[in-house]
């Protein structure tokens, strides 16, 4: 499996990640060296197995429904780009 | 001093021979020395170091004084410190500055231990050779042109020149285990949900685990008996009573069975590397250890799983770094859509980039089922292989990389050449079991070898136990590299 | 030619918890912007989720009440995408292995009762608030709802029309409500609905390409929205158009559906299991314990009232629309006391105040009957006094609107007021005899057949007493006087 430019473009539009001008064709060699080698794995039968998604079988953990933490909203958003008035801004957001 | 054990530094502590603020001192002038050219410390603070030490000796001073007060430690950027700043290697997060400790940390203060500094990684994690950071290459020691491994190459290279006793380091794929090998340290990945990863700037979070780096065995049981241990903010931390790593450090060899995988003995490997792990075999067989083969057919598949599993979690855990709370954003936007994607590209590094287009490609619609669900039952299928291997065998024993450290620029531009590195570090973190590394001897440009050792789950003090054997009769691990000399 | 219209309704319930799903923080309605946004809800580097037992309990609750299948075992899953008020870029929800499987609920309307089917309900946490106010061309992000607990709750196209879609909202509503995993507070979006809206010509033709309406707020919006959308379609198909599926928008103001702005991708939330949350599982002990807490539920209490109280379906329907006013009902029934076996003749007292003049006062000054300044133990007092002929009906009613003013309880007011029901037969007929002695043209002209004379002597009779005489008395005295 190897990926076009337009793929590539379409992946890094739902990744968030914009690509220079001719830059998905430089990543399009390396990200397809690298398919290339998560193919190899594609073949395998693994009919039957169940897949691994912890690498220990424990279960969830819960907690008790309490309030612990406290407003520190001041400390937070001291590493914000742009705050006022207690909101994170970001360009217009439009439904 | 520099060239002493935790052990060693602990006794001259409580005998009063240095103070803390001495101690931490002497570990701030080395790095002073040395740090501009070998780049292992992102950040350094020697005012916070100074008044840590102030306060470990002033608690020493009131009886207040475990085997870690005093003790100076590096920890891998990727732990977020509250007040120092914490930038995982990343332009993204080349301000940040957190507002709260990891676990881990707030561990090591706990026990009275001095933060030096923070260390150089491959950005967020990701690479072999700690070229990805954005915060240049780390140098390697030995050879001042060879990288020395990653991500967490830094405290590798902290602890190999000297600059820090010891350190912290996590391990995704061999990032701790990898640069401990090429640059003659001692690394151990513990168990999947020892040590909580609370506070430790997830890559793969199915994978992710911190573990100690340090100059021998002993010191790593040591920092595992600060930094292991439950903690409720972590879901995959494991509820088990506290234990002392350094229970086994006594143990005889006798008795022992090895496995020895014959995938870990196939082409690829330097003759160099080969012959290093051979001798300690050879080693513990004259100790009683008996060798039994095993088999680990999946090995070869564990590379290509691990590149399907790791991005995938990477993508999505690092989709939380959009310029909008914290971090880098972009001066320059349209709209949010703009905003988005230019704060991220200018934030990440080719690696990481790479690594979410992957990631994203494979949880994609229409090629979940092919890439991620299939990786995730080979997942499976490794870690049985295991499973049916220590019902042979106690450990598994094996070179930690294939080749010594590589030239900086080798294979910065072949990303699949890099990864195959890490095709004896990967299957373990893969199962989740406990991996350490120690250094078994040098290659013909006289270039650390490490010997890994693999065990079952929960066989951290087992391993240690066995390494500890080892070098108190060899003393690997107390050469000081060429390039760092003290 | 008729057109039938199927719907399904999505719902996301918050849940009724103390903190947030999977951290510590406050879920206070109201607060100042991010002051209820802890480091988890922000999605500071390094942070993890855990998750709040009192939610998983929640969402058991609900799946016991609805008949599903609990998962013993069921999975959290990111669901990825890229927006200012998901912090993470991934919302925490469960999309393979649902908490909640099945299950169904009944509804009753257009005079028939039917069941509706539920997909599935599943845990997961909601989102913050984008504000749009300009600050600078700017918008303004509040994480504070970041990570409440929520329930979807999913059902098939089970729903015919606009008019069974809000009976079932309504009875999701209720039964919510009643086993207290959700407040229900609409206003404050603590009960919001999406409907996918599709119509067809016969009901045994396959299902029409649907759409579906979000930001439906109140049952009113609901019911105009999908009707709205149904004669959209039917409009589109009559003249000869397709109906494309997409997501709309309800627009109150100008009651109305249209396309949410389209974005520049088809979705792809790249659904996965979430590595930092283990597998969900339920213990039989522990479902045994939640179904051991539930209260007993609206089918049940609403045939047990019929059986018991002799109401009507009627009046058991509006007496079992919320728990706290079942609750209401029977606290006021069992306030009253008094003679075995006259249960029923209390029971229709009380329903008749509670459904009506209760009913009235709390619509006229919007109150939920849990804060009604009347507690059903006064009311009881109240009608106590009718039954034992102290009050009138009439005069209970004045005494009423002291008690809702705040007056106290109804024996004061009745003796402050000087309104006890004058009853003693002797007293009575005196004053009868009085009124028939002074108004001899009103008694001859009854006695020439004219039924308006008696009303105007029963009047008479009142107006001496200030209105005090037992009519009944007074009425029976009259009629025997009067031959």
């Amino acid at each position: 499996m190897s990926l076009s430019p337009d793929q590539i473009e379409r992946l890094a539009r739902l990744a968030r990640i914009a690509l220079g001008p001719g830059e998905e064709v430089a990543v399009v060699g390396r990200l397809n060296r690298v398919l290339g080698l998560i193919d190899q794995m594609r073949a395998v039968d693994t009919t039957g197995i169940e897949p691994m998604s912890h690498p220990v079988d424990v279960v969830q953990r819960q907690r008790p429904d309490c309030v612990t933490e406290t407003d520190q909203h001041e400390l937070f958003q001291a590493a914000a780009p742009a705050v006022e008035a207690g909101l994170y801004l970001v360009p217009r957001v439009l439904e | 001093m520099l060239n002493a054990t935790l052990s060693e530094l602990s006794a001259a502590l409580a005998e009063k021979r240095i103070s803390s603020v001495e101690l931490a001192r002497l570990f701030l002038g080395r790095i002073e020395r040395l740090n501009a050219e070998l780049n292992a410390f992102i950040t350094v603070d020697a005012s916070l170091a100074l008044a840590q030490a102030h306060r470990a000796d002033r608690d020493r001073a009131a009886g207040k004084a475990g085997p870690l007060t005093g003790i100076p430690l590096a920890h891998k950027d990727i732990f977020c410190t509250k007040g120092l700043r914490t930038t995982c290697g990343s332009r993204m997060l080349e301000n940040f500055v957190s507002p709260y400790d990891a676990h881990v940390i707030e561990r090591f203060e706990a026990a009275g231990s001095v933060l030096l500094g923070k260390t150089n990684m491959d950005e967020f994690a990701m690479g072999s050779s700690n070229e990805t950071s954005y915060f240049g290459p780390v140098r390697n020691p030995w050879d001042r042109t060879l990288v020395p491994g990653g991500s967490s190459g830094g405290t590798a290279v902290a602890v190999a020149a000297r600059m820090a006793p010891a350190g912290t380091g996590t391990d995704t794929g061999g990032s701790i285990r990898q640069p401990a090998a090429l640059t003659g340290i001692c690394g151990l990945k513990p168990t999947y949900g020892v040590v909580s990863r609370y506070g430790m700037i997830a890559f793969a979070s199915s994978l992710d685990q911190g573990g100690p780096m340090a100059k021998c065995a002993q010191d790593l049981a040591l920092l595992m008996n600060a930094m292991a241990g439950f903690d409720a903010r972590d879901s995959t931390s494991l509820e088990r009573p506290q234990e002392d790593y350094g229970r086994e450090l006594g143990r005889s060899l006798a008795g022992l069975r090895i496995g020895l995988p014959n995938e870990y003995a196939g082409e690829g490997i330097e003759p160099g590397v080969r012959r290093a792990v051979d001798e300690a075999v050879r080693w513990f067989e004259a100790q009683g250890a008996k060798t039994v083969p095993v088999e680990l057919p999946n090995t070869a598949l564990a590379v290509p799983v691990y590149y399907v599993l790791a991005p995938a979690e990477a993508s999505s855990n690092l989709s939380r770094f959009d310029g909008v709370r914290y971090g880098h954003r972009a001066k320059d936007y349209a709209d949010l859509a703009e905003m988005y994607s230019r704060t991220r590209a200018e934030g990440f590094g080719a690696e990481v980039k790479r690594r979410i287009l992957v990631g994203t490609y494979v949880l994609s619609h229409g090629y979940y089922d092919a890439y991620y669900l299939q990786a995730q039952k080979l997942r499976r299928l490794i870690a049985q292989d295991f499973a049916a291997a220590f019902r042979s065998c106690d450990v598994i024993l094996g070179p930690t990389t294939p080749t010594t450290a590589f030239p900086i620029g080798a294979k910065i531009d072949d990303p699949v050449q890099m990864y195959l590195n890490d095709i004896f570090t990967i299957p373990a973190p893969l199962a989740g079991l406990p991996g350490l590394s120690i250094p078994c001897g040098f290659d013909d440009k006289g270039l650390p070898v490490g010997l890994q050792l693999t065990g079952g789950y929960f066989s951290e003090a087992q391993l240690l136990g066995i390494a500890h054997r080892y070098q108190q009769a060899t003393d690997w691990h107390l050469r000081v590299p060429t390039e760092a000399p003290l | 030619m008729s057109w039938e219209i199927v719907v399904g309704i999505e719902t996301h319930a918050q849940l009724r918890t103390q903190s947030k799903i999977f951290s510590g923080a406050a879920t206070a309605f109201g607060a100042a912007p991010n002051s209820q946004a802890c480091a988890v809800d922000i999605a500071l580097p390094g942070v993890l989720p855990v998750l709040n037992r009192a939610a998983v309990e929640h969402a058991v609750r609900f799946g016991l009440t609805i008949g599903a299948t609990l998962s013993r075992r069921s999975v959290f899953a990111r669901k990825n995408y890229f927006y200012p008020d998901l912090p993470k870029g991934y919302q925490i929800s469960q999309y393979e292995l649902p908490i909640v499987q099945g299950g169904s609920l009944t509804i009753h309307a257009n005079g028939a009762s039917k069941t509706i089917r539920v997909t599935r309900a599943h845990l997961e946490e909601d989102a913050g608030k984008s504000l749009h106010e300009d600050f600078h061309g700017m918008s303004g992000i509040d994480l504070n709802r970041a990570g409440t607990a929520l329930l979807e709750i999913v059902t098939e196209p089970d729903l015919r029309g606009a008019k069974e879609a809000v009976a079932y909202a309504r009875a999701l509503h209720a039964l919510v409500t009643w086993i207290e995993i959700c407040d229900g507070n609409m206003q404050e979006g603590s009960f919001r609905c999406d409907a996918n809206v599709s119509v067809r010509r016969a009901a045994d033709q396959p299902l029409g390409t649907r759409c579906e309406i979000k930001n439906l707020n109140s049952f009113r919006f609901m019911e105009r929205a999908i009707e709205y959308e149904a004669q959209r379609q039917i409009g589109l198909l009559e003249g000869g158009g397709t109906v494309i599926q997409e997501t709309r928008l309800y627009d109150p103001e100008r009651d109305e559906t249209r396309p949410m702005r389209t974005k520049e991708d088809a979705q792809d939330y790249r659904y996965f299991p979430d590595p930092d949350l283990l597998p969900l599982v339920l213990s039989e002990s522990e479902i045994e314990s939640i179904r051991a807490t539930l209260p007993e539920l609206p089918e049940a209490r609403r045939a047990r009232f019929i059986a018991a109280y002799r109401l009507s379906e009627y009046d058991a329907a509006a007496l079992t629309a919320s728990k706290a006013t079942a609750d209401y009902f029977e606290r006021t029934v069992a306030g009253i006391g008094g003679k075995q076996g006259a249960a029923q003749e209390h029971a229709k007292l009380a329903t008749n105040w509670v459904t009506v003049d209760l009913a009235a006062k709390l619509n006229s000054d919007d109150l939920a009957i849990e804060l009604s300044p009347v507690a059903p133990e006064r009311l009881a007092k109240l009608l106590s006094r009718i039954l034992d002929q102290t009050l009138s009906n009439k005069m209970a009613k004045e005494v009423f609107d002291a008690m809702w003013a705040g007056e106290g309880e109804p024996d004061a007011i009745i003796d402050r007021k000087g309104l006890r029901q004058i009853s003693d037969a002797a007293a009575i007929e005196k004053l009868v005899d009085e009124v028939l002695a002074a108004n001899a043209r009103q008694v001859e002209d009854y006695r020439a057949g004219k039924q308006k004379a008696f009303n105007s002597l029963v009047g008479q009779v009142m107006k001496a007493t200030g209105g005090r005489a037992n009519p009944a008395q007074v009425n029976e005295l009259l009629r025997r006087k009067l031959g």
